[in-house]
């Protein structure tokens, strides 16, 4: 093979973008970035086999490539599809797309107990950003949520079955991340659940993961339980010397508390670097760490209600000579505060 | 009575063994393939043969042989996918269950064909007397030299084992099925690579229905093209048909393509007309998970023409005014019945058989079943029949595997025909509960014969 890999030019949406051959439709977007970046609730770019469940980050392909340009039949997972030279992806310029997304989002709630008032992941929850961004105000669910009996899973992970929205990220962090893999899926259709081997307690250096992956409050902190609204607690970076994982790690502070320590997540609430249960769990001290400086907080979260930033543009408006024109009041407004 | 290729010696008594199959000129394909034919030539003679997947989506078979993927050093797999368990659907067990060695022997010649080492037949858990009867036949068949290593002498060696199923619908679905063979949960993959690039345990691998591989055997007996003169158009060849329902002789038909479906239910042949004299309501076609149809349409297409029994005439009209061949489980409903009952049946079918990987699917069925529940038993409101149309229409398309669209159409066709039936349970609750809506407006047309 030559060094050099020819790379396949992609647009999304309209934004042309050059991106290494075997990328998916959804990596290439997060490479433009902004609005344009399809949601994904199940992907986990660092757990091999994840995605394509959630189908929330569905996109039109209305140019298949290059060679063969016919579009594709059907809306795909862009997660699971790759780009391929020349290829033509339709996001949120789709009304089909929307429509789609809009009726996965109900989907997803139908069944989801809507207690976010008494949920710990309210405030960073994956599923409420969605819900909040693509969903309906109203339900037109009429019926009984569906609900399972209540199993202990150990004494650091708790398990709210009610919430869970099967995307499978924790038991493939278990299958890949962790040593012995005790939790799977149990039950088929809409009775499936995560559950262990025969009330097994997860119980491994790197089970606390599975907290960090859930996308919803299915799986919490069971020392973080009740203690406290994540909007009320101010996030810090910060490392230690840690001899099996990276260290690198965010703080939450309540005061001068440590409540809970999290992996460090990018702007695409994916975890950077997993980190074992004795960082998670065992050093809650200020002490314990070397303390690199508040993390940063996207304006849009509700975790920023305590630390205003500026906010900024959008990177695509940015990049765009026409759309700066187009967006010139909020340009102006961002720069002002 | 027309011609009969796979179940032509059905009646003779003993063709359940090995020896009575042999004097009827059995496993005389196997003989020609492995003796006279290269592996190209036998995809050579089922492409010209024009056979279609007999599983339901009618994909060429030949078509999909030739893509199955040859890379060095790597092996090659055959599975036949016995896991029939689509509602109305019952051909595949008739057939194992009476001719267990036409499909060993299309077994044999397919997988030569594909140069597989071994193969294999996954049955559906339930079938248990057919998993045995399969294992009998398979031990005959070894024992006479058929399977097993150097067959006939042709330096072609041939394992073929039988898996007894999970017991799950969606493990029909071939890469859910491959999946299950593994002795994994039976959850459908992510599509791209395709099984045929990439099957089971990561090796190029071909998923054929029952019916399809037995089909092979008649195929290289007489030729392809001799095949292909049977038919209408595309659809080349005999299809079996089980028919059941409101009519007087249900069970499994062999019948050219190309039959009208008018001679297909009213034929002493056949069906036999519609039982106790009653009048013909609607037809689901190819298995519970096609549309279904109302008589008007199901006899004659909406341009006027006569309907046949062939893949392109059955979906002549879209989904509009159309169905599917699908798998060929022909179900008849008569006047009597209640689609909103039967819809909810079948919801409740996927419902339950919905393997819960990808939202829509797993959610929408749940859902859709609870309003048609609702609806069935009275308490139903008129915006329920918009709200299903839209459900179902969100589930469609956006699912992993086709499950999500076997689910929606159902109840999306049901709606588009028969929506004065349902608004009539809305505005009449009591009435539904104790009688039914009969024929309305399909009256005129089942006066036919």
């Amino acid at each position: 093979m030559s060094e050099e890999i020819a790379k396949v030019k992609v647009t999304i949406d309209g934004i042309t973008v050059e991106v290494e051959p075997g990328t998916s439709i959804l990596n290439a977007a997060r490479q433009i970035g902004g609005d344009i970046v399809p949601p994904a609730m199940c992907y986990y770019s660092k757990l091999e086999g994840s995605g394509g469940k959630c189908r929330t980050c569905l996109v039109k392909v209305s140019k298949g490539s290059e060679k063969d340009p016919r579009p594709m039949p059907k809306l795909v997972a862009s997660c699971r599809t790759t780009v391929m030279d020349g290829m033509e992806v339709e996001n949120i310029t789709s009304p089909e797309v929307i429509e789609a997304r809009k009726g996965i989002v109900e989907m997803l709630l139908i069944n989801h107990p809507l207690d976010c008032p008494v949920c710990d992941q309210a405030g960073e929850c994956d599923l409420q950003n969605l819900a909040y961004e693509h969903g309906a105000e109203k339900t037109r669910y009429e019926f009984e949520r569906r609900t399972f009996d209540r199993i202990d899973i150990g004494d650091k992970v708790q398990l709210h079955m009610n919430r869970c929205i099967l995307c499978y990220r924790c038991t493939y962090v278990a299958d890949q991340i962790t040593d012995n893999r005790v939790h799977g899926i149990l039950g088929r259709g809409d009775a499936s659940e995560i559950s262990t081997y025969i009330e097994k307690a997860i119980d491994n250096d790197f089970s606390g993961n599975v907290i960090d992956v859930c996308p919803v409050g299915a799986l919490t902190d069971k020392t973080f339980r009740f203690k406290n609204r994540v909007w009320f607690t101010k996030p810090v970076d910060a490392h230690r010397n840690c001899p099996t994982c990276s260290g690198k790690v965010t703080l939450w502070y309540k005061g001068e508390e440590v409540l809970r320590v999290t992996a460090r997540k990018d702007q695409f609430g994916e975890v950077e670097e997993f980190i074992c249960n004795t960082c998670r769990y065992d050093t809650k001290k200020t002490n314990d760490w070397i303390i690199e400086g508040p993390t940063h907080i996207d304006h849009t979260s509700v975790i920023s209600s305590n630390h205003y930033e500026m906010a900024k543009p959008l990177p695509v408006i940015q990049k765009d000579q026409l759309l700066i024109e187009a967006n010139k009041v909020e340009f102006d407004r961002a720069t002002k505060i | 009575m027309a011609r009969k290729l796979l179940l032509e010696n059905i009646n003779v008594p003993g063709i359940n063994t090995f020896d009575v199959y042999r004097q009827q000129g059995g496993y005389r394909a196997v003989e020609k393939a492995l003796k006279s034919m290269s592996p190209d030539d036998v995809v050579e003679e089922v492409k010209k043969s024009g056979l279609r997947g007999r599983g339901g989506a009618g994909f060429p078979t030949g078509m999909k042989w030739s893509f199955l993927a040859k890379p060095e050093g790597k092996a090659r797999y055959l599975v036949c996918n016995a896991d029939e368990s689509e509602p109305g659907t019952f051909k595949d067990r008739y057939l194992m269950t009476y001719l267990p060695h036409l499909l060993i022997e299309g077994m044999i010649v397919s997988s030569f064909a594909l140069g597989a080492k071994v193969s294999y037949i996954y049955v559906r858990g339930e079938m248990m007397p057919q998993i045995r009867i399969l294992e009998k036949a398979i031990a005959e068949a070894k024992n006479a030299g058929f399977l097993g290593k150097n067959i006939l002498g042709s330096g072609y060696d041939l394992e073929l084992y039988v898996q007894p199923g999970g017991g799950a619908y969606i493990c029909g679905e071939e890469t859910a099925l491959i999946e299950s063979l593994e002795g994994k949960r039976g959850n459908p993959r992510i599509k791209p690579p395709f099984p045929a690039i990439s099957g089971v345990w990561g090796c190029p691998t071909v998923v054929n229905n029952v019916e399809s591989i037995a089909a092979v055997v008649p195929i290289i007996n007489d030729g392809g093209e001799e095949y292909a003169k049977i038919g209408n158009g595309r659809s080349t060849g005999t299809k079996l048909i089980s028919a059941s329902g409101n009519i007087n002789k249900p069970g499994v038909y062999e019948i050219e393509l190309g039959l009208p479906v008018e001679e297909f239910i009213y034929s002493d042949d056949y069906c036999g007309g519609i039982a106790n004299s009653k009048r013909l309501k609607a037809v689901v076609a190819g298995g519970s998970s096609v549309p279904i149809l109302p008589a008007n349409l199901i006899l004659k297409t909406i341009t006027g023409e006569p309907r046949l029994m062939s893949y392109e005439s059955l979906s002549d009209g879209g989904f509009q005014s159309g169905s599917m061949l699908g798998s060929g489980g022909f179900i008849a409903f008569d006047e009597d019945q209640c689609i909103v009952r039967n819809t909810w049946n079948y919801a409740r079918f996927y419902h339950h058989e919905s393997c819960g990987q990808c939202s829509p699917c797993r959610e929408g069925t749940g859902w859709m079943e609870k309003v048609l529940h609702r609806l069935e038993y009275g308490h139903g409101k008129m915006s329920d029949i918009d709200l299903l149309v839209d459900v179902a229409k969100k589930i469609e398309g956006n699912t992993i595997c086709p499950l999500g669209d076997a689910a929606a159409w159902p109840v999306a066709s049901a709606i588009r025909h028969f929506r004065d039936e349902f608004e009539w349970h809305v505005t009449h609750p009591k009435e539904a509960l104790e009688r039914n809506y009969g024929l309305a407006n399909y009256a005129e047309f089942t006066n036919a014969i």
